[in-house]
């Protein structure tokens, strides 16, 4: 020890040479107190007590490998479906004995170093982070020798074709982000809304007739081309998407269709004629990062987004009204066809989803 | 002196012989009592008039002595009209004891009913006879037995559709702006939930028999009774909220008591300051 702190204020003064701080260094500010007296525990001087501990020990070893065997057991002999205290049976006792399991070993092994594992004071320095003077001259000397020896700084036409070589090494890694792409192109901006398509209930694919829709109602809808539609001559017209085509065209094309009394609704001038009798469309994506919403008030006719709070006021061309999202919720204009059936009178006129770049 | 103390009544006596007394006393009233009003009143009209006293009594302060509501000087509904509302609405409302409410708030909250279900029917009755609303939907409606497998994923599809943004996917309810929220729906009777998607009540939107079919309903409900039944395998959940929700629960709570058994561990001593003999 003494060696340790004589090294480090030699070190320290070194740059200084000043006297007065040395000797500060030198000195502590109290006297060494030395270790406490040991005191023997009651298990090192009551062999009864030793062999007490021993046998608790044990035991607790011997009940983890009985737990073990019970869940071996637990799981071959109670079935899947069966219940106890309203839990599953057999997972309650799988968890049980093979966490009780696990407890015993772990408390057993706490117990026998505290009582019975050899009690002595040791007492381990501390050792200065740095490497020696000498060791850190001779790496150095070494290094320098190695540079010297491959001639490294002397041919430089290996060094610079070296650098070369590992700069070009770069170049594959920024090549394939390219398989991040291709780029969205158009696909971003469209739906597959177009004027004519009949908003139907998601799931049945039932079309709506607007008198179908009460005040306060919310439908979840989606466009007639995903479902099967049956004419009224008795044929039916096939579904027009299919696998992944369809799930990414359905998550795009999500709409709620909400109604509304038409006195509390304040359409833009331009968008007078876009409810069929205060019934209203609106993209279901989150224009924010594009959660589905579909958590609609009907006495507020706030729409809330469980993902970031974004509120919109669907009275009110889906104006936000909190949140995080930059621009309102995409309407969509309705109409009604021959049949009386709501449908789109034209697609969206802006992108639906997340906003992006040159949008939002 | 011995005799007396040994026969010294309980301390507790009092109170058995006034528990009897009230016992015996209620039992002879239940068993005399006259028969109420209400209880005998079967055909249509008698049911009205039945519903119409009950609703003058228990409603009309905030709906209106005709059920034509009342509106406070800000232009709020202080209570809504019920004419149109049908007999629906009144079964869920206050069969469900969320009507009469205790006071206005921002979301009346379900209780205790007050009223009997025959005298539910009564006011349902009376509010149906205000103006054309649904009526209590047909016991077969949604009754789930024999459904078949195929109908409760069918349900399922249309419960992660319409359901879950508000009532959470394992039916387990959620919170809504301003202090209003969405209620649990396990333990929910299958009538209260197809009642509840044919009238919207508070806040919830409508979702009419003509849009979402009845058969569909059928499905949603069976599959909900399936969902909310189901046993929780995996010992208690939260509302099966997810990964994180589930996972911040376990890392604080159980590393936290690992850290407090560590600490533990290393500060109880074994030394008593017995001397070496």
């Amino acid at each position: 020890m003494s060696d340790e702190i004589s090294k480090r204020s030699t070190n320290g003064s070194a740059g200084t040479g000043d006297a007065s701080l040395l000797l500060r260094h030198d000195q502590e500010p109290l006297d060494n107190p030395g270790l406490p007296d040991h005191e023997p525990r009651p298990t090192d001087v009551d062999t009864a007590l030793e062999r007490r501990a021993e046998r608790q020990v044990a035991t607790m070893f011997g009940l983890a490998a009985v737990l073990a065997l019970a869940f071996c057991v637990a799981y071959f002999a109670i079935g899947e479906d069966s219940q106890f205290l309203g839990f599953g049976a057999s997972n309650l006792a799988l968890g049980i004995t093979l966490g009780l399991a696990l407890l015993l070993i772990g408390l057993g092994a706490i117990h026998w170093a505290k009582k019975l594992m050899v009690d002595q004071e040791i007492i381990e320095y501390r050792h200065s982070a740095a490497s020696t003077v000498e060791d850190r001259q001779e790496a150095i000397a070494a290094f320098k020798a190695g540079s010297e020896e491959s001639g490294f700084g002397r041919r430089k036409l290996i060094r610079n074709s070296l650098i070369g070589a590992l700069a070009m090494l770069g170049l594959p890694a920024v090549v394939l982000l390219r398989d991040l792409g291709p780029l969205p192109g158009a696909s971003l901006s469209g739906t597959v809304w177009r004027r004519g398509i009949r908003v139907v209930n998601d799931v049945a694919g039932t079309p709506i007739k607007p008198s179908q829709v009460q005040i306060g109602q919310l439908v979840n809808a989606e466009p007639a081309v995903f479902f099967e539609q049956h004419q009224p001559n008795g044929t039916v017209i096939p579904a027009q998407y299919e696998g992944a085509r369809l799930q990414v065209e359905k998550g795009k094309a999500a709409v709620i269709l909400v109604r509304i009394p038409p006195e509390d609704i304040t359409p833009y001038p331009q968008r007078q004629n876009w409810n069929v009798d205060g019934i209203l469309c609106y993209s279901k994506i989150c224009p924010h990062v594009g959660c589905p919403i579909s958590l609609w008030e009907q006495q507020t006719h706030h729409l809330l987004c469980p993902c970031h709070q974004s509120t919109f006021d669907l009275a009110d061309n889906g104006r936000v009204i909190f949140g995080p999202s930059a621009r309102s919720l995409p309407q969509l204009p309705l109409g009604v066809d021959g049949g009386g059936y709501l449908i789109a009178m034209s697609g969206f006129l802006e992108p639906v989803g997340p906003s992006y770049w040159e949008q939002g | 002196m011995r005799f007396l103390s040994r026969h010294r009544r309980h301390p507790l006596a009092g109170f058995l012989v006034v528990l009897f007394g009230l016992l015996v006393a209620g039992s002879l009233y239940s068993a005399f009592r006259p028969a109420l009003a209400g209880e005998s009143a079967t055909s249509d009209t008698q049911l009205i008039a039945q519903g119409r006293k009950l609703f003058v009594v228990g409603c009309s302060s905030c709906h209106g002595l005709n059920g034509e509501g009342i509106m406070t000087k800000g232009g709020d509904n202080y209570g809504p009209p019920l004419i149109g509302v049908g007999a629906a609405a009144v079964d869920f409302q206050v069969g469900t004891g969320r009507m009469p409410a205790q006071r206005p708030d921002a979301q009346i909250p379900q209780k205790t009913p007050s009223y009997s279900p025959q005298e539910v029917r009564a006011l349902a009755a009376y509010v149906a006879s205000l103006g054309p609303g649904p009526p209590i939907p047909d016991p077969s409606k949604y009754n789930t037995s024999g459904m078949s497998n195929a109908d409760i994923v069918q349900g399922g599809q249309f419960f992660r559709t319409n359901c879950t943004a508000c009532h959470n996917f394992a039916g387990a309810g959620g919170a809504l702006p301003g202090g209003k929220y969405a209620p649990p729906l396990k333990g929910v009777l299958p009538r209260y939930l197809y009642e509840a998607m044919l009238t919207g009540p508070q806040q919830m939107p409508v979702f009419s028999d003509q849009v979402l079919k009845p058969a569909e309903k059928r499905d949603i409900i069976a599959y909900v009774t399936k969902l909310t039944n189901q046993t929780s395998y995996g010992g208690a959940e939260l509302g099966s909220r997810g990964p994180v929700g589930e996972g911040l629960w376990s890392w604080t709570a159980g590393i936290g008591a690992l850290v407090i058994a560590a600490i533990w561990i290393a500060n109880t001593g074994v030394r008593v300051g017995k001397k070496s003999s």
